[in-house]
């Protein structure tokens, strides 16, 4: 068994074929992550006694016959999913200490096709965030170089998978949280898309935006773990009710005749020129696999950070009231009247991006604010759906960059927010028309990974899967391991 | 000077759903603290709300009920304050496009005159949770068993010109939710509650003057000593040379007077924007459709009904359809009696409501149900008692329980209808009194009553009165 170059496939077939059992890999992944943890500090919480009771469960029922295709297979999830008896933290001083009493229904999905989970990852505070640095327990650091960042806010997720003491994670992408991490560490991200899973339990950032999906080493992977955890749920009313196909069956289609658009907007005077000379090589790929290419163009996507800074903090600052000191989480210490513990719960609790979107938020929303900001760049949310929509006439999906640098130094964009802020310029546009988003390693700067972004209709996963399948047949930037962790 | 007062409601009535509104848990009232709340009333972090489709249905019936617009598209929003017994941090309510818009109910005024008062909107939204204080010696407790309850809550117009007036739109809409089973109407349990928007101005004047929201009436007498004195206290400012101030304003029922709670300066900005969590509310016309086919007889049409069929005046149906129950009991009545519709209601509004009145009784626990007083009915109509004897009767059956006929058994109540017997009565007293008959017969018209009194009272009140009135008169006359 070698840990470093497993895929969740390998594994799968490795578990089914009796070459080692679903405690051992469960055990040789703990001890990864325990080797890992001072240099990445991916995990917020690892849960080894229960994953190794898990792990002996899934070999029992494997005994038994009773194995489905994951059955044993150990992953991790981002600190946002609740999971029934286990700290449940967001990356937050404010849930340092909260235990939740329920499963989210995409852990549920996960568990109930016999994955075994690892721990919580690490990720930005409550996924306000696109470099690791705002959680309240510390930076995650990039495998590639420790001394970057790893992106945000899914950066335990990517961190993990990418130095393979996880075989794959959950992850979260309200703006490009999945797909920008999943490039700063050269693996594989898919946010699905808005609706396709279930929201509950995973503790809303801005609902409106918010989709759960995965970082996996390969596509193979993300198809796999996709079917558990998609699906409509009662319990979720934005959830869609749509067949889940398997994903699996699919990714060896033929690419021949489709048509891939390269947003002009993508490939801006903000993209780093080596960072575009990958993306470029990639389409190269994809046309030798009989794909035909044209640009295309999305005019108001350059307008997707000013509205994405409207609309989400207006949505957090509604969502993070709960977080009030009153009935779980931080509170105060002796609360002198009510204004009191609101004040200093939350003034303790929360960290400074979180309050600087807090406030935000609050202000967007505000008598005589509202119709000039919030309603307005819900118009212009509109106009970016449009455009995407325009553009998928013509193309089956579309192509770009992931983000428009590789990975940056820890603390270089710290003080920074608006920098910051731009990472996400070419991802945003996705989750504000709610269009299902993937990025795929395709190359290296300097040693730094390079994703390609892949933006597809309504409930193209199949494709979207398909394409990067293809793409990872012919090409081994995402079997690359970083050298500290090989 | 003379002051006109303008006031709108604002009717809160709690829908009778099993669930709550946006989550499976029960609704039933008076359960132990927070034994009535899940992690969704809890606003536990990664929860979601789901709408309830009966409290919509619900809605849709009030909104068809009240001739108003059912909106095909309405929006849930969130209202956003914070308070301990409002786990959100939010309120889900709707805001700019309410499922229920422009409709109108007609009241009865005192002179008998009608009146329509508009309503402008009814709007689905949760209830919040509870502040405990009482036995928490330097703490306050939360109870959330209400949280999320479902409420509808109704926006009348600014049409309303007394406290008479409201209380009579409120009994109206009180009376309408019942009807449609879509609220039990308890005010005691908080169930049925309003806040009132009083304001006054000079009489002829067009522009409104004012306005102070008055929270939580949840009662129709608080209702009314609210406006009465809210009114009383606005006029003097005004006529001291005063300012009303825009605010809101609490009852204080046990001293009889409102008080300021905030001012509009320090009123909360709720920021209501689009819950993200929850779809649009889409009705299309086959679901309204469904929702009318399932509407019961209305107040105002049962009451027409009752003014056609039965050739009751409007006041006495009114009264009759206040509630579906009462309507139901008098028909009951009239069923059984098989004629006399007028003299059935006079029993049901009379001697019933009377009794019911003094146990203080609904009308679903009256001692006396239908088929009792259909009993005792038939025995006037079919002369076997007086209406007067039929009085003690019906004082027996309330104490007894027993039939009509049981009672008059029993006591000997069976009216004389034998003319010989009534004849040798009227003998015999005439007889006893030949001044009176001398006095009579002189003149004096009005004796007729006292010999009346005394045949009758020698005959124990069971004299038929009309074969009595004219026995004597022939008697009398010599």
């Amino acid at each position: 068994m070698s840990a470093p170059a497993a895929t969740v496939a390998a594994l799968a077939k490795g578990l089914a074929a009796g070459e080692y059992s679903s405690v051992e890999l469960t055990r040789a992944y703990l001890e990864r992550i325990a080797a890992a943890q001072p240099a990445l500090n991916a995990f917020v919480t690892i849960t080894s006694e229960a994953a190794l009771a898990t792990a002996a469960a899934a070999d029992a029922a494997r005994a038994k016959g009773q194995a489905g295709r994951l059955t044993g297979v150990p992953i991790a999830h981002k600190d946002i999913f609740c999971t029934e008896g286990v700290r449940t933290t967001c990356g937050s001083k404010m849930l340092a200490n909260f235990v939740s009493p329920y499963d989210a229904t995409v852990v549920a999905g996960l568990r109930g096709a016999g994955t075994v989970m690892l721990g919580k990852l690490n990720m930005d505070e409550f996924a306000m965030g696109s470099s690791n640095e705002t959680s309240f327990f510390g930076a995650v650091h990039n495998p590639w170089d420790t001394k970057m960042v790893p992106g945000g806010s899914s950066g335990g997720s990517a961190a993990a998978v990418a130095a393979r003491i996880v075989p794959a994670a959950t992850a979260t992408d309200t703006g490009g949280s999945i797909r920008q991490p999943a490039a700063l560490c050269g693996v594989t991200g898919i946010k699905p898309t808005y609706g396709r899973c279930s929201r509950y339990g995973m503790i809303a950032f801005a609902s409106s935006l918010d989709q759960a999906g995965l970082i996996t080493v390969s596509a193979e992977d993300a198809a796999l773990l996709l079917g558990p955890m998609s699906g409509s749920d009662p319990r979720d009313s934005t959830s869609v009710e749509r067949a889940v196909p398997d994903y699996t069956t699919t990714l060896g289609d033929s690419l021949e005749g489709l048509t891939i658009g390269l947003v002009k907007e993508f490939f801006d005077k903000g993209l780093d020129a080596t960072n575009e000379q990958r993306i470029r090589d990639a389409i190269t790929v994809f046309e030798k696999l009989g794909t035909r290419v044209r640009e295309v163009s999305c005019p108001n996507l350059p307008l997707s950070v000013p509205t994405y800074y409207v609309v989400a903090p207006a949505e957090c600052s509604s969502n993070l009231a709960r977080f009030d000191g009153v009935r779980f989480g931080h509170r105060c210490k002796s609360p002198k009247n009510l204004l009191d513990l609101y004040c200093r719960s939350r003034g303790e609790g929360f960290g400074a991006e979180v309050k600087r979107r807090l406030m935000t938020g609050t202000y967007v929303l505000s008598a005589g604010y509202y119709d000039a900001y919030y309603l307005k760049a819900q118009r212009v949310r509109q106009l970016i759906s449009a455009d995407f929509a325009q553009a998928f006439q013509s193309c089956d999906l579309l192509f770009g960059p992931t983000s428009p640098t590789p990975a940056f130094p820890i603390g270089a964009k710290f003080d920074d927010p608006i920098t910051m802020y731009l990472n996400d310029i070419y991802t945003i546009g996705a989750n504000l028309a709610g269009l299902p988003g993937m990025s795929i390693p395709c190359g290296f700067v300097d040693g730094l990974p390079v994703g390609l972004q892949i933006v597809g209709p309504h409930f193209s996963e199949v494709r979207m899967l398909n394409a990067a399948h293809r793409y990872q047949q012919e090409t081994d930037w995402h079997l690359r391991v970083p050298a500290a962790f090989a | 000077m003379e002051w006109e007062t303008v006031i709108g409601l604002e009717i809160h009535a709690q829908l009778a759903t099993r669930s709550k509104i946006f989550s499976g848990s029960a609704t039933a009232y008076g359960a132990e603290p927070n034994t009535q709340a899940n992690l969704v009333d809890l606003g536990y972090p990664g929860v979601l709300p789901v709408l309830n489709g009966e409290a919509v249905r619900m809605a849709v019936r009030f909104g068809l009920a009240i001739g108003a617009r059912i909106a095909p598209h309405s929006v849930f929003a969130r209202k956003n304050y914070f308070y301990p017994d409002l786990p959100k941090g939010y309120q889900i309510s709707q805001y700019e496009l309410p499922i229920v818009a422009e409709g109108a109910l007609d009241v009865v005024l005192d002179d008998g005159t009608r009146k329509r008062i508009g309503i402008t909107r009814a709007h689905l939204e949760e209830d919040a949770g509870k502040s405990l204080h009482e036995g928490l010696p330097g703490v306050s407790g939360i109870d959330l068993n209400r949280a999320g309850t479902p409420l509808i809550e109704i926006v009348s117009e600014p049409d309303l010109r007394s406290a008479k007036e409201a209380i009579a739109y409120m009994k109206k809409v009180h009376s309408l939710v019942r009807y449609l089973e879509i609220c039990d109407g308890n005010m005691q349990e908080g169930s049925f509650r309003c806040d009132a928007n009083v304001s006054v101005r000079r009489k002829g004047a067009e522009k409104f003057g004012t306005r102070a929201e008055i929270k939580n009436l949840n009662s129709f007498r608080f209702v009314e000593k609210a406006i009465n004195y809210e009114v009383e206290r606005q006029i003097e400012i005004i006529e001291s040379g005063g300012k009303v101030v825009q605010e809101t304003r609490l009852y204080d029922p046990d001293k009889g007077e409102t008080r300021s709670m905030r001012s509009k300066e320090e009123a909360n900005d709720y920021r209501y924007f689009p819950d993200p969590d929850l779809l649009p509310v889409v009705l299309d016309d086959s679901f309204i459709a469904g929702v009318k086919a399932t509407l019961p007889e209305l107040p105002d049409e049962k009451a027409a009904r009752f003014v056609r069929d039965y050739g009751l005046s409007e006041y006495d149906a009114g009264v009759l359809t206040a509630s579906r129950e009462l309507g139901a009991f008098y028909e009951e009545v009239v069923r059984r009696v098989g004629s006399e519709p007028k003299l059935c209601a006079n029993w049901v509004m009379g001697d019933l409501a009377a009794f019911l009145n003094k146990d203080n009784l609904e009308i679903n626990e009256s001692k006396v149900d239908a088929a009792a007083l259909a009993g005792l009915v038939v025995r006037i109509v079919d002369s076997t008692i007086s209406g007067k004897i039929a009085k003690d009767v019906f004082q027996a059956m309330w104490a007894s329980g027993e039939g009509a006929d049981a009672i008059i058994e029993q006591k000997g109540l069976r009216q004389i209808t034998d003319t010989g017997a009534i004849e040798q009565a009227i003998e015999e007293v005439i007889a006893k009194n030949p001044g009176q008959l001398a006095d009579y017969r002189s003149g004096k018209d009005k004796l007729f009553g006292f010999f009346v009194g005394q045949v009758m009272k020698a005959t124990r009140g069971k004299a038929n009165p009309a074969q009595l009135n004219a026995l004597l008169k022939k008697k009398l006359a010599g």
